[in-house]
């Protein structure tokens, strides 16, 4: 059967593979040599070696958004994923309205990150207004905050419904052996429920971690990073130093963090599904 | 532990959801009452009341919204970008995926790994070359920026496909190509109708991703020429004109969000189930 599927490839492979060349592969290695370039367009591009990455590396902008965006990461992964897994708990015990809330739950999940953030940017600057604060674009710290709870409100659903099927997949024997013993509930969470829950973990662990470092459109519809570029979070600070200023040099700057972007991001990925996976048992 | 306590814990849990939940309904209800009032009246501090007899606007914003900022185009827009590439990437990548998990050479191993590394890589990367390749190419036109589509999202769907592709039983295949069917025969009437459920999920996932998508279609398609989808017209009462409109963006988010939410409501359980399958394969 190999031999004469090999033959079709045209059929089966081609179409894919040229819109991947189109979309992906050869904009990816265009983008890596421009990196390496002064351009306006890609017709005008001159080579200027480093001076783009040693730019990127000293930017003050720059690298605050990288703080912020590593902080930012770090605690909305943490949230969802204690939120979600407590709520995942919840709703597999067989409460009533158990599939109702978790419509609800998942929902905002359908909407996008843009109608996500206007949404939540007219309800935080009303309750900062009522409690005598000031607006999001005008305060950090409340932008950091508001953009913690718009991740926590969307992806909490996401997680739990991981994380739900993760916990009905653990066989029931497992359960009863531990009850059986004399495990609390509290026993039987740590020593059997979450070690059999580390594929589920692995995986929303990788979402949420991945989601967080890649995040543009909520960050742009909730507080455009403001005041003063302060919550401006990576993706953001790549499509401002592309879009946002004129100049010959801006292009080449904003390709360059983009390149040092997508090397943090895999290099994350990679670190974070080795942890978690050496932590997985099989059943 | 005693039947009544247990039961009584059982109630106040559920009460906790219930309350919990409420703060998961209030946003979308806040600026669905706060849509029907005029645009001079929305304030920021009088964001929680409902509209009263003074401040009740009607449906004047979902008037400006549908009649003069041409939400009916962008919606058009929307679901025709979203259906061409969601049934392009369903074909193709399912096609490509069945051809990645048979066939067992180098080319095909190293292709399988080039999607899985696509699915990581940041849109930033790509987002400046990509969207000058699209205007050179002409796949910025709401007919065929389907094929960015396919190649900007086949990263998840090949690995999604091949993730369940490992599971079908070969013999089957086999069986049909013995009684004559050919490789394309064989992938249509054998393999995809066993496929079904994996295309639901994939198909869940992609639409998610397609419909609610900003920054691509924002660079890649021909602005100068009126094309915009939902999301790029909300995005457009904000900064567009230079001053915020609260009333027309509110408008476009409850026409943004009651589809959806209808869509839901009727696809429920396939899409939570689809969302399931998805990631415990992937």
């Amino acid at each position: 059967m190999e031999k004469t599927l090999r033959k079709f490839w045209p059929v089966f492979v081609l179409p894919t593979l040229l819109a991947f060349v189109i979309g992906f592969a050869w904009p990816f290695v265009q983008g890596l040599w421009l990196s390496f370039c002064r351009f306006t367009t890609i017709g005008r591009a001159s080579f200027n070696g480093l001076s783009n990455y040693l730019y990127a590396l000293t930017e003050g902008e720059f690298l605050h958004s990288f703080w912020f965006t590593a902080i930012f990461t770090v605690v909305s992964t943490l949230a969802i994923n204690i939120c979600a897994l407590a709520i995942a708990l919840c709703l597999t015990r067989k409460l009533r309205g158990t599939n109702l809330f978790r419509s609800v739950f998942f929902m905002p999940n359908l909407i996008g990150g843009i109608v996500l953030g206007y949404i939540w940017k007219i309800l935080l600057n009303a309750v900062l207004t009522l409690t005598g604060r000031p607006l999001l674009a005008l305060n950090a710290t409340y932008g950091f905050w508001g953009l913690v709870i718009l991740m926590c409100w969307q992806q909490i659903g996401y997680m739990m419904i991981i994380y739900i099927a993760g916990l009905q997949a653990i066989p029931g024997d497992y359960l009863e052996a531990a009850q059986i013993d004399g495990a609390g509930s509290w026993q039987t969470f740590w020593r059997v429920k979450l070690p059999n829950l580390m594929p589920s973990v692995t995986i929303c662990l990788f979402l949420s971690l991945t989601n967080g470092f890649k995040l543009f459109d909520q960050n742009l519809a909730l507080t455009q990073g403001d005041p003063g570029h302060q919550t401006e979070m990576l993706s953001l600070n790549i499509y401002n130093t592309f879009y946002g200023r004129s100049g010959g040099q801006w292009k080449g700057y904003g390709q360059a963090k983009a390149v040092l972007f997508c090397a943090l991001v895999i290099v994350i990925s990679l670190v974070q599904l080795r942890a978690t996976r050496s932590k997985e048992v099989q059943q | 532990m005693d039947r009544p306590v247990k039961r009584a814990k059982g109630a106040l849990l559920t009460a906790l959801l219930a309350l919990l939940s409420l703060a998961w309904v209030y946003p979308v209800v806040m600026i669905f009452l706060n849509s029907f009032k005029e645009e001079r009246a929305i304030t920021t501090q009088g964001a929680f009341q409902p509209p009263t007899a003074e401040t009740f606007g009607g449906l004047g914003n979902y008037r400006e919204v549908l009649v003069e900022r041409g939400f009916g185009s962008a919606f058009g827009y929307s679901l025709l970008i979203t259906a061409t590439s969601l049934v392009l990437i369903l074909v193709c990548c399912s096609m490509c995926a069945w051809f990645i998990t048979r066939v067992s050479a180098w080319w095909s191993r190293g292709l399988y790994f080039l999607f899985v590394f696509s699915m990581v890589v940041p849109f930033q990367m790509v987002m400046f070359t990509l969207s000058a390749a699209a205007n050179r190419l002409g796949l910025d036109k709401p007919w065929t920026i389907c094929v960015i589509y396919l190649g900007f999202g086949a990263g998840l769907a090949v690995f999604m496909f091949c993730g369940f592709m490992k599971s079908i039983p070969l013999e089957v295949e086999e069986a049909a190509m013995i009684d004559g069917c050919g490789p394309v025969q064989t992938f249509f009437r054998v393999v995809l109708p066993i496929l079904k459920p994996t295309l639901v999920s994939v198909g869940i996932l992609e639409t998610m991703w397609l419909w609610n998508d900003y920054l691509l279609p924002y660079l890649v398609l021909d602005r100068t020429a009126g094309y915009q989808t939902i999301p790029m017209l909300i995005q457009s009462f904000q900064q567009g004109f230079g001053r915020v409109e609260m009333g027309t963006t509110m408008a476009g988010i409850i026409l943004n969000v009651v589809p959806i939410i209808l869509v839901y409501a009727i696809g429920q359980k396939h899409i939570i189930k689809g969302v399931a399958a998805g990631a415990v394969k992937g």
